[in-house]
């Protein structure tokens, strides 16, 4: 076999990790094809001439001596027309691609572009010949899918003068102009590249305070989260974290969706794949397949490719951010990425910091979220783009106190700690309003009161008071029964549980509760609490409180969540109706 | 240079080191990570191991059967340059294997279709079909309240010295699907466990017929611990050549999969892995992946490998690594509970920790009845209730209650003991669960059913 300054050979093989030597002027983070099989791997360490690679794929059948090539460029994803509605595994292989040309089962070495170089797109221009353009200027657009228009923008680094544009009808290899930059003309194609450990350039990022609404009531109107904010979603298993991802993906008004499925089941990327094109976006009513890209490693796939898959999603997200779109990133689960760290870093004979993480776990989780926020875009016209973050936690045993939970904690600003105990009682979703929080509460609440002269964070507040005073007469109840309390609080408990269960638990199956819009969460807020208020006035006035409690309105109430969207002049009724029947029990 | 296999199989006397199962041999050549060895002992004696590590011309190679009477300078290292492999054959079903799938019964010995790697390779996530066909296990709290579909991988989670092996059994002998009325080939793997458990599974098998649809892998708790690894990845290799191969649904029960991670803790510490929670290794949650997400459908494939891991939780603790990393792969999981168990009830499924997370799919109109999923709620909630009311009358008295808790404490015994408990060879369709169900909230004021539609209570609540 040819040797030639490129090829190095393996030394040593342990798991994913393969030690080679002879890579003279490899670099960190460098793709490598190793062994007869061509498989990728990532340079990782370097010590003296020995090169640790990352392999993402089965290593099974290498071994000492076998060749190792290096292709002189970082892992990087392809960016372009095509993205959307495709699914990926964790280094950017088309999966649906690879079902096709190579079977059902994922066979090593297999390679397929990412993006499809046979189809066609319509290059439609928005710069002219004799523009000055910079970085993220955009040069055209094409119409990928009916929900997005792609824009094709000058790659970062680049600058000139616009030569050649004109429409174009080709695929992404096809130049759609000429740029006479400093150096010299170049060509600009429909294609970028970008290193997926690299965060891509912004002008300069900017607070966030923009509500990213996700139907979701507990959400929305207790722990809200904003455009280009970061969220965690730590829980034991069973108490519901995937499913409030896949509310998100649903649901959330963003422009664009990146779900991630890290490390997690195959059924549920199989489950977001048949469903996803059935489900209607509410805005447009297109399919919600048309603004979504998955990248699927599912745990059973190679563990190094996993620890790269959120890396892909996160650069996949901030390129359509460039374009000036919000985009919703969720990671499912984070805890499955940090774990293949883990493996990695153990294989490389690290020191190992907390229960055998590296030392370094801290500092990627927070580069990572890092990646997420609200920016001015690279470009002209002062476009603004977001990337949210939503990353699911899954600790062992439910405890929260493992370090990957608290490292992510650090970084992100809302919490919506999930609890199994609400699961066993079958409240989903199982987001714990005690110990659950939002730093983004007030730059929302400043927005939502202007609209609701002030009502919407008194609602709020007043609503979070009940349920804390339930807490603690609950304990009172453990302890003494229910028939210790003075009535009033009584009548509290009956609120709380009228939070609890008409307007905190939702179900996401049900097509009419699956989405709540903003205005409809407020009114139900809105009756449960005027509800209230006439009720103790009437105690006061020595209704009874059993009466109360039998009152038929409780059933309104109860069912005012499946109210139609476009039907919410019924909670003025319901209102009214719930008055009356308390106030005739006052008499 | 030697690139790719060897024609020849490569013969070494340079064993180094021996450490617990594992052995360093050293002055190889070509030798690659993953190949399998067969270890010559002087006394003539055979066994086999695996490379775990090969760096320069040394490789770690993990020993199955232990290392036990090996000592270096007489020992000879033979590799056969290949991963290793399962010879499979439809002649496989009826038979029993050990953990190498070495004929392990009085039978003729199996001659294969061809050789299959037993690591698998991974499903791609897009040719998979969604598990959503009811299997009918026969058992009231799974078919349903904790419905198992086709496809799916659905655990038991119990505790030493509760009847899981029976409930095993009982869902093996009766699971059927539901909409073909096909019955299942069963691929049981057994790890670690006792001769007596093994045995009771095998003449039940016997006693019933089903053996002839059934492939048993079979390590007993002194045959070596380190086979346990390779174990499950034989059982699933023959079910995945059953299922989408012959065409046929494959029932898979792996029991029990703590003796599994125990063996993988072990070989962990031999080789002075960083430990994660309880010592047991950091991979251990990919590791078990590898195993278990091998459970699914192929769109296109008419087969299935449908899981049942059975695993023992040390002390009822469910957040111990093995069932919490279980639970975090697994679509759900059977609880068994000791309480219910005390009381005699049969089979003591605790139905409120217990979860089937594919149940949605596979119930209803056409799958099962109309009324189903209103009807789980409702058993549950009523269920719940009852409970909740027996606990505050345990602290408080039973004057604390009201007559409505009264009525759900009287639902909640009723419950356990004619829904709950079910003979051994009882095979209940789902239409007499749905009875049971419905014939029970009688107990209960009609008021109070707030979790099924009026008219399904109109049509079926008996009168």
């Amino acid at each position: 076999m040819h040797m030639d300054e490129r090829e190095g050979r393996i030394v040593k093989v342990s798991g994913p990790l393969v030690v080679a030597k002879g890579l003279d002027g490899g670099r960190m983070y460098e793709v490598v094809r190793v062994g007869q099989y061509r498989l990728f791997g990532e340079i990782i360490a370097i010590r003296g001439d020995e090169y640790s690679i990352q392999v993402y794929e089965e290593t099974e059948g290498l071994g000492p001596g076998q060749p190792v090539l290096r292709t002189g460029e970082p892992l990087s994803v392809e960016l372009g027309p095509g993205l959307l509605r495709s699914i990926y595994d964790g280094i950017q292989r088309p999966l649906d691609v690879l079902a096709r040309d190579f079977g059902d089962f994922i066979v090593r070495g297999a390679e397929r572009p990412a993006l499809d170089r046979s189809r066609k797109w319509s290059f439609v221009p928005a710069a002219r010949a004799g523009d000055k353009v910079e970085p993220g200027d955009i040069l055209g657009e094409v119409q990928e899918t009916e929900l997005i228009s792609h824009k094709i923008m000058v790659p970062p680094g680049r600058s000139g003068v616009v030569k050649e544009i004109g429409p174009v009808v080709g695929t992404v290899d096809t130049q759609v102009a000429v740029i006479e930059g400093p150096e010299g003309p170049f060509g600009v194609t429909m294609l970028q590249k970008w290193p997926v450990r690299v965060p891509r350039p912004v002008r300069r990022k900017l607070h966030p305070k923009e509500q990213l609404v996700t139907g979701q009531r507990i959400i929305d109107m207790f722990f809200p989260i904003v455009k280009g904010g970061t969220a965690c979603v730590p829980g034991p298993f069973g108490s519901g974290k995937t499913v409030v991802q896949h509310q998100l993906a649903k649901w959330a008004d963003a422009r664009i969706v990146v779900y991630v499925g890290c490390g997690e089941r195959g059924n549920e990327m199989t489950d977001v794949l048949m469903e996803f094109p059935r489900l209607m976006d509410p805005a447009s009513g297109k399919p919600l397949m048309e603004r979504t890209v998955l990248v699927a490693n599912t745990s059973n796939m190679p563990v190094a490719a996993r620890e790269a898959s959120v890396f892909t999603g996160i650069t996949i997200a901030e390129y359509f951010r460039d374009m000036g779109y919000s985009v919703a990133l969720m990671a499912d689960s984070t805890s499955r990425w940090a774990e293949a760290m883990r493996e990695i870093s153990g294989r490389l004979e690290e020191m190992p910091g907390e229960e055998g993480y590296p030392a370094y776990l801290g500092s990627r989780i927070a580069a990572f979220y890092e990646r997420g926020g609200y920016a001015v875009c690279l470009g002209g016209g002062e476009r603004t783009g977001a990337v949210s973050i939503i990353g699911a936690v899954s600790p062992p045993g439910g405890d929260f106190s493992e370090p990957v939970v608290q490292a992510t904690l650090r970084v992100v600003k809302v919490f919506w700690g999930l609890d199994d105990k609400l699961a066993f009682s079958r409240h989903f979703p199982a987001i714990n309003w005690l110990s659950s929080y939002s730093l983004y509460q007030e730059a929302v609440d400043e927005s939502a009161d202007a609209l609701t002269s002030g009502k919407w964070s008194e609602n709020r507040k007043r609503a979070m008071a009940i349920l804390k005073r339930e807490a603690e007469l609950e304990e009172l109840v453990r302890l003494v029964g229910v028939d210790a309390l003075a009535m009033e609080d009584r009548l509290l408990m009956q609120a709380a549980k009228m939070i609890r269960e008409d307007f905190l638990h939702q179900n996401a199956f049900d097509e009419r509760d699956t989405y709540t819009s903003i205005p409809k969460q407020f009114a139900i807020l809105r009756v449960i609490l005027r509800f209230y208020d006439e009720a103790k006035e009437a105690l006061a006035k020595g209704a009874l409180l059993e009466d109360i409690l039998g009152l038929a309105v409780l059933e309104d109430i109860a069912r005012a969540k499946l109210v139609p969207e476009d039907d919410l002049e019924r909670f003025d009724l319901i209102e009214r109706q719930a008055v009356e029947a308390v106030g005739a029990l006052a008499g | 240079m030697k690139l790719g296999i060897p024609d020849a199989a490569r013969e070494y006397r340079t064993v180094r080191q021996v450490v617990g199962p594992l052995m360093l041999v050293d002055g190889l050549d070509g030798i690659t990570y993953g190949e399998i060895a067969e270890i010559l002992l002087s006394d003539g004696s055979m066994r086999r191991g695996r490379v775990l590590e090969v760096s320069g011309a040394k490789a770690l190679v993990q020993v199955f059967e232990g290392t036990s009477g090996i000592s270096p300078s007489d020992v000879k290292v033979k590799f056969l340059g290949k991963g290793m492999e399962l010879g499979v054959s439809p002649d496989m079903l009826g038979r029993v294997f050990d953990g190498f799938g070495r004929v392990k019964d009085d039978g003729p010995p199996i001659i294969p279709e061809r050789y299959q790697n037993v690591n698998g390779t991974p499903m791609n996530p897009f040719s998979r079909d969604y598990p959503n066909e009811f299997i009918q296990t026969g058992i009231s709290t799974i078919d349903l309240l904790n419905t198992l579909v086709r496809g799916q991988k659905l655990p038991i989670f119990s505790g030493s010295g509760l009847p899981h092996t029976r409930l095993a059994a009982q869902i093996a002998r009766q699971a059927t699907v539901r909409a073909s009325g096909e019955g299942f080939a069963v691929v049981f793997a057994a790890m670690g466990i006792t001769f007596e458990e093994s045995q009771f599974f095998v003449t039940d098998f016997r006693r019933t017929g089903a053996i002839e649809r059934t492939v048993l892998f079979v390590n007993l708790a002194d045959d070596p611990p380190i086979e346990r690894i390779a174990l499950p990845r034989m059982a699933l290799t023959a079910a995945e050549y059953l299922a989408y191969e012959r065409e046929m649904n494959v029932l898979v029960i792996l029991i029990d999969m703590t003796n599994y991670c125990e063996a993988l803790r072990e070989i962990s510490a031999a080789r002075r892995e960083v430990p994660g929670r309880r010592g047991y290794p950091g991979y251990l949650y990919t590791d078990l992946a590898t195993i278990y997400e091998r459970a699914g459908r192929i769109k296109g494939r008419k087969g299935s490998i449908t899981q049942i891991p059975v695993l023992t939780m040390p002390e009822d603790d469910k957040t111990h690594p093995v069932p919490d990393l279980t639970g975090y792969i697994t679509e759900g999981q059977i609880i068994i509970n000791r309480g219910l168990h005390t009381q005699g009830v049969y089979p003591p499924v605790d139905v409120l920790p217990s979860l089937s997370r594919l149940k949605d799919k596979g119930i209803g109109a056409g799958k099962t009845r109309e009324d189903h999923a209103d009807l789980m709620n409702q058993l549950y909630a009523a269920y719940a209730r009852g409970k909740n009311a027996k606990e505050l009358a345990v602290i408080l008295g039973e004057g604390a209650l009201t007559d409505v808790d009264l009525a759900f404490v009287a639902f909640a015994d009723a419950f356990e003991d004619r829904f709950v408990r079910q003979g051994e060879d009882e095979d209940r369709p789902i239409e007499e669960s749905l009875r049971i169900g419905w014939e029970l909230l009688t107990l209960i004021p009609r008021g109070e059913l707030k979790r099924v539609r009026d008219e399904y209570v109109d049509k079926y609540l008996p009168r």
